[in-house]
């Protein structure tokens, strides 16, 4: 189980190239995730991070190429394969997607019960242990709907952390967040990926949140359709021989020719 | 895995080595029940040298075992804790463990506050209806007087929806159910001969109340549920709330053309349920009666008089206003997300299906003393 930090990388993906119908999104792009890193895809709107990120967890298939999740080829394994490699992974959607008719408790008990077989009074301090790590004790009997945004997210990481995934996909996280709270969740990502050791995987373009928490971004961009740049954003910042890539960095606006 | 050794002293070892994590949490708490039971130990030491990942699942047992020795003031000690389990240890709240659940409970309450609830719900409902009613009445008399206000192509689009795709499902049921009609009829009045009787028979139920009946139903089926889901819908997504900020009355942009095209729509498709009724009953007339074509149609027509013909219309307009107006005054209700869209749909079926049924009623009374 346990393994060399940083080393082994625990997600490749190979040559990937993704298309809506006639549109492609993302052609030929390799990259890898290595375990028990943070790493962030950044990339401007329409670039292709959250299609990207899809591809990653098999919610869509790759027109080619191949996504590989703990050596398992998740573009051609089968449903049970698949769903065990789901297992291993949790994903905080972008508008949390926690379900509306449950209480907080029963969405984070939800995988709890269907995929162990744990006793009811475990489970019940499993639940409430885990929204104690997100900052939510004592909102177990409230319902989605009576959350802030914030809050959602945070439910969501719960709920995504469950069954303590390997890797937890956040497809913006800090997306509508006001400062403090953003820092909140990225000092709240932080925190599991030391403590549990959680490779984490996050679509994102807050300047602030990925020099905040990235160990290293993979940056797409709609032009070329793939990765423009790869590495620790505080040396990319400064040194990138992609001018794009430094004003994104930068946060300056494009020259136009 | 884990071992339970009893060391001189009244200590007690225990060693965990591999992983403790949620696929084996059942059974490791198992293993270690025994710990505390029997002979009292006068120390618990945990050793985790050998202990190679634990999850949070795993951390929260390690924090048990602490909780439960100290419960028992039996002193506790962890020998070699790793600075990974450390982590996940540190990670969990340790508070949360001595609590019990906070938060709200779902309490049920009694009979009667249940009662009592449920009846305040009721006539607060009726009592938002009728705003409704009356809301949307000014709407459609503002849209009368104004014409060029109403958006007449979404008027024609919901017209073919609620019409043009409604009709072949309504001329199926009811020419089944003139079919059907007829023939138990005649299974009755043929043994007094009066078989002619079918024809009016069939032809003044379904022209007086089963054609509107029958069309309102699956128009309420059909298109009062989908005004209710796409308005409710619309809702959820700020759409209702972002019209109101350009300065749209929703109800006009929304209701209105619904409403105005279920009304013109509806007599329509209800002349054509009639229609397909009464051919449903030559079927059987003549087929199954040696009935001919034309007396069977004869018989159909001294039985009709234009006051039926006209009476069944208006019913069916009458309907039409009232489903259209309940599935978006259901669209209209929903607050919240999915759950909230589901229970509009379905309420908006339900209480259409209800006020058609009161409003017939009315009809059949008011019209025993206008008869003529």
């Amino acid at each position: 189980m346990d393994k060399e930090i940083g080393k082994v990388s625990i997600i490749e993906v190979q040559g990937l190239s993704a298309a809506y119908g006639e549109d492609v999104i993302l052609s030929e792009v390799s990259f890898e995730v290595n375990r028990g890193e943070i790493l962030v895809i950044a990339g401007g709107s329409g670039s292709g991070k959250s299609t990207l990120l899809r591809h990653m967890i098999g919610l869509s298939t790759p027109s080619s190429g191949r996504v590989t999740i703990d050596g398992t080829d998740i573009t051609a394994a089968s449903d049970k394969e698949l769903r065990r490699v789901r297992r291993g992974i949790g994903m905080l959607f972008q508008s949390s997607a926690l379900l509306g008719s449950m209480t907080l408790a029963e969405n984070v008990a939800l995988p709890l019960t269907e995929f162990t077989d744990l006793p009811e009074s475990i489970v019940d301090t499993m639940v409430r242990i885990k929204l104690a790590m997100v900052g939510l004790d004592g909102y177990d009997g409230h319902f989605p709907r009576e959350l802030s945004g914030g809050m959602k997210k945070r439910a969501g990481i719960a709920r995504a952390m469950a069954l303590d995934p390997h890797v937890l996909f956040l497809d913006e996280p800090f997306a509508g967040l006001d400062p403090i709270t953003s820092a909140e969740l990225g000092l709240l990502v932080k925190t599991i990926n030391r403590g549990m050791g959680t490779t984490m995987v996050i679509v994102s373009h807050e300047l602030e949140s990925i020099f905040d928490i990235a160990g290293r971004i993979v940056m797409l961009d709609k032009g070329k359709r793939g990765i423009i740049a790869e590495g620790d954003p505080r040396v990319l910042k400064e040194t990138s021989p992609n001018p794009h890539v430094r004003r994104f960095l930068n946060r300056e606006i494009e020259e136009r020719n | 895995m884990l071992l339970i050794e009893r060391g001189d002293e009244g200590n007690a070892y225990l060693t965990l080595s591999g992983h403790v994590a949620i696929d084996n949490l059942k059974g490791v708490v198992g293993e270690t029940r025994g710990l505390f039971a029997g002979e009292r130990s006068a120390k618990v030491i945990v050793d985790l040298q050998t202990l190679e990942y634990v999850d949070s699942a795993g951390a929260y047992f390690l924090l048990r075992l602490e909780q439960d020795a100290r419960d028992r003031s039996i002193p506790f000690e962890f020998l070699h804790m790793s600075s990974r389990v450390k982590g996940v240890v540190d990670l969990l709240g340790t508070t949360v463990l001595s609590q019990s659940p906070s938060g709200r409970q779902n309490t049920s309450l009694g009979f009667f506050e249940d009662v009592g609830l449920t009846a305040i719900r009721f006539f607060d409902d009726v009592r938002q209806s009728i705003t409704f009613g009356g809301l949307l009445a000014s709407e459609i008399a503002l849209s009368i007087i104004h014409p060029f206000s109403v958006r007449w192509l979404d008027v024609l689009s919901y017209m073919k929806k609620v019409g043009v795709d409604g009709l072949p499902i309504v001329a199926l049921i009811s020419f089944l159910l003139g079919l059907i009609m007829a023939f138990m009829s005649s299974l009755q009045l043929k043994q007094f001969g009066a078989n002619s009787y079918v024809a009016s028979l069939v032809a003044l139920a379904m022209v007086r109340e089963l054609g509107p009946i029958i069309t309102a139903i699956l128009v309420a089926g059909r298109s009062g549920s989908a005004f209710a889901a796409e308005i409710g819908t619309m809702r959820v997504n700020e759409e209702v709330d972002a019209l109101v900020t350009m300065g749209f009355n929703p109800l006009r942009f929304l209701a209105v053309p619904k409403v105005f095209a279920a009304v013109l729509v509806v007599p329509l498709l209800t002349i054509f349920s009639n229609l397909l009724g009464i051919m449903g009953g030559m079927a059987v007339g003549i087929l199954g009666l040696n009935l001919t074509l034309h007396t069977y149609a004869e018989y159909t027509s001294w039985a009709l008089t234009v006051f039926d013909v006209v009476v069944g219309i208006v019913k069916s307009m009458v309907f039409a206003l009232l489903l259209a107006g309940i599935g978006c005054h259901r669209g209209f209700q929903v607050s919240g997300g999915a759950e909230s869209v589901g229970n509009a749909t379905t309420s908006a079926v339900v209480s259409g299906l209800f006020l058609i049924i009161v409003t017939d009623s009315l009809f059949a009374i008011i019209l025993n003393y206008v008869r003529w």
